[in-house]
């Protein structure tokens, strides 16, 4: 744990105000609440098939949703799937798509700002313009696109999101670069002859990658919601996967005020996803950014 | 995009002519990002987003076409074919608006722009002022409970929230129905004596003097600029927030304090004006981002915008239309960078250029 070693005073004592923040606290109960029922999944929502525990159980065939019920606590939608395991599956979805995403974003983020950072130059010049350039379309039309081309289905999704959201990683971190290649460290360890690779890896991205970490990650609230935005327009999670986008969308046709549940319950698993995330993103700014105090 | 290479302060002209100068290569990036995903498609997928109509497909030899449209051709000389076609605004055929790519943008564009318009006004207006008063009103328990709304506002999907609009306005109350017309008022639109001048509907009815017809579109527009209001105010009274927190903590401000002026006074005359700098280029982005962000909105409350026209394609597989709606918005997001960037030059002296 290399990065935890060389993190400062400075951010230490902003985490400890992060943990201590009641905004943030209230996200992070929200979250290991939702890591619990996705932990939980095979407990709370038992699957028919061990194998294909992301395909939402049916239980008939009948059009109109039923209200909830004993059995079905949250209701079923049209078509009768079961919005309870929906809902508590689909948070796995969820997880499983934020954290991938957020992942490989990072990774490529960090190689691309590192590169155009430290050498600067024309490589900076080329990455950079790349980077306008992907960021030039706007996001949900990029991701829209590229997964109608790479033919639907989450898989293909979560490959348009990775393809669309590096862009932001990258340039905080160029400018982190920037600043760090400058500084004596830097400096020393370029008089030793260390080669740029290790320079990079071993000195420069532990003192510079972790706001950044922080940052991305405060990205997964909105990256699942574009994702069941996908699903909710059929681009998606296939038929009868449990995804929160899917489930809300089979609540389309039933407007009427009877059927409430059929958007309640995936909307507020959504909502509070979400939420929890911006809270603790709130709070982060608030702490990590000195002008507001 | 203000941060120079090398920090160095430049002149505001030429901060300008060099952003003029990076919009040719920045589109020219973009139909190149374009044209590469469009390789991913296999050769039969790519010529139905050449041909530019569906009579083409009908009864031609499918490898005379490959031939006609050059796709047997090596990948530059694909691209500067390809690109002589869009430099010349052939999209190509829209199988799913049955009509060419270039003709549902002109017809469709519209309808969003007057979506983003309406939306527009209600969100800077409240937006400005919740964030001026929760700033004057720091740690307040007003604050506090706006800056609540403001997080739980932001954590709706728009698409949640879209539904939860109708399903009270609609369902419920029967205010504000889905769609863009009554029927009876897509009768008189659609008859010889009504001229549709721009597209956008409720110009049209006005300029057509049916003040009827123009209070329907407008019931029609309630649904999706309440839900756009409230997703995005809370993007507004974020940024007017800490804008107005910050000016508010200004030595100036300490010293008109200091003078004796009324509180009423200095928020309103000195710090307000200062504030309004944030707000004015969050404005320009809000613009940017209602025109390229009603996918979802229009897609529920069913206006045939662009938005909806980019889903439906692509629910279609319709590639002709969703890469000309792709490179359309692109041009939108570009061009709408470009002009806010240049009107901040300008309007405000202290920005470092580069």
């Amino acid at each position: 744990m290399h990065i935890f070693q060389n993190i400062d005073k400075d951010t230490r004592r902003r985490i400890h105000k992060l943990l201590t923040n009641p905004t943030a606290l209230l996200g992070f109960v929200l979250l290991t609440g939702f890591i619990i029922v996705a932990a939980a999944a095979p407990i709370l929502a038992p699957p028919a098939d061990p194998n294909t525990p992301y395909i939402i159980p049916r239980l008939g065939f009948l059009t109109e949703p039923q209200p909830p019920s004993a059995e079905n606590i949250f209701g079923t939608t049209e078509g009768q799937y079961d919005i309870f395991y929906a809902v508590v599956w689909g948070t796995r979805t969820a997880f499983k798509i934020g954290l991938l995403v957020v992942f490989c974003t990072t990774l490529i983020g960090i190689i691309v700002g590192a590169i155009a950072g430290y050498y600067r130059g024309i490589t900076d010049e080329i990455l950079m313009r790349m980077t306008d350039v992907f960021m030039s379309i706007p996001f949900l039309i990029a991701v829209i696109v590229l997964t109608t081309i790479l033919g639907k289905g989450l898989d293909k999704v979560i490959i348009a999101l990775i393809a669309f959201d590096w862009m932001d990683t990258a340039r905080l971190l160029r400018g982190s670069v920037l600043q760090a290649r400058e500084e004596e460290y830097v400096q020393a360890a370029r008089s030793l002859g260390l080669s740029d690779l290790r320079i990079i890896v071993i000195h420069i991205l532990p003192n510079t990658t972790f706001p950044v970490l922080i940052q991305t990650t405060m990205r997964i609230g909105t990256l699942v919601v574009v994702a069941s935005g996908l699903s909710f327009l059929g681009l998606g999670a296939p038929q009868d996967y449990a995804d929160w986008g899917q489930i809300i969308s089979y609540s389309r046709n039933w407007q009427g005020l009877e059927f409430w549940y059929t958007i309640f319950f995936p909307a507020m698993g959504m909502v509070l996803f979400v939420l929890a995330w911006n809270l603790i993103g709130d709070a982060l700014r608030d702490i990590f950014d000195p002008r507001l105090g | 995009m203000q941060q120079g290479m090398n920090g160095k302060k430049i002149p505001v002209l030429t901060y300008i002519v060099r952003r003029f100068i990076m919009i040719p290569v920045t589109l020219m990036g973009v139909t190149l990002l374009v044209f590469s995903m469009m390789q991913l498609l296999d050769p039969y997928q790519l010529l139905s987003a050449y041909v530019s109509s569906p009579a083409e497909l009908k009864g031609q030899n499918i490898e005379r076409l490959i031939t006609k449209y050059g796709l047997d051709q090596p990948l530059p000389v694909k691209y500067a074919r390809w690109l002589g076609q869009v430099a010349k605004g052939d999209l190509g055929w829209s199988e799913s608006a049955s009509m060419p790519v270039g003709k549902a943008i002109r017809t469709k564009f519209p309808l969003t722009f007057e979506l983003a318009f309406y939306a527009f006004f209600p969100i800077i207006l409240g937006g400005f002022w919740l964030g001026k008063m929760t700033a004057v009103r720091h740690n307040s328990i007003f604050d506090h409970s706006t800056r609540m709304a403001v997080i739980i506002g932001w954590s709706f999907p728009d698409f949640v929230f879209g539904l939860l609009v109708i399903l009270v306005f609609y369902s419920w109350l029967g205010w504000f129905p889905p769609g863009v017309l009554s029927n009876w008022a897509s009768q008189v639109v659609a008859s010889t004596e009504y001229s549709n001048y721009t597209g956008v509907l409720t110009i049209d009815a006005l300029l057509n003097g049916r003040f009827d017809i123009f209070w329907d579109a407008l019931r029609h527009l309630m649904g999706p600029v309440t839900t756009m209001t409230y997703l995005w105010s809370a993007f507004l009274i974020r940024i007017t927030r800490s804008g107005m927190l910050e000016v508010l903590h200004k030595d100036y401000i300490r010293t008109a304090r200091a003078k004796g002026l009324p509180e009423k006074m200095i928020i309103n005359k000195h710090a307000s004006k200062n504030a309004m700098i944030s707000v004015l280029t969050v404005a320009g982005r809000l613009v940017i981002y209602l025109l390229t962000g009603t996918v979802i909105i229009e897609t529920i409350f069913n206006r045939p915008g662009m938005g909806k026209f980019v889903a439906f394609a692509a629910q279609q597989l319709d590639y002709a239309g969703i890469l000309g709606g792709t490179l359309f918005f692109s041009l939108v997001l570009v061009l709408g960078n470009l002009i806010v960037d240049v009107l901040y030059a300008v309007y405000d002296p202290r920005i470092q250029l580069g």
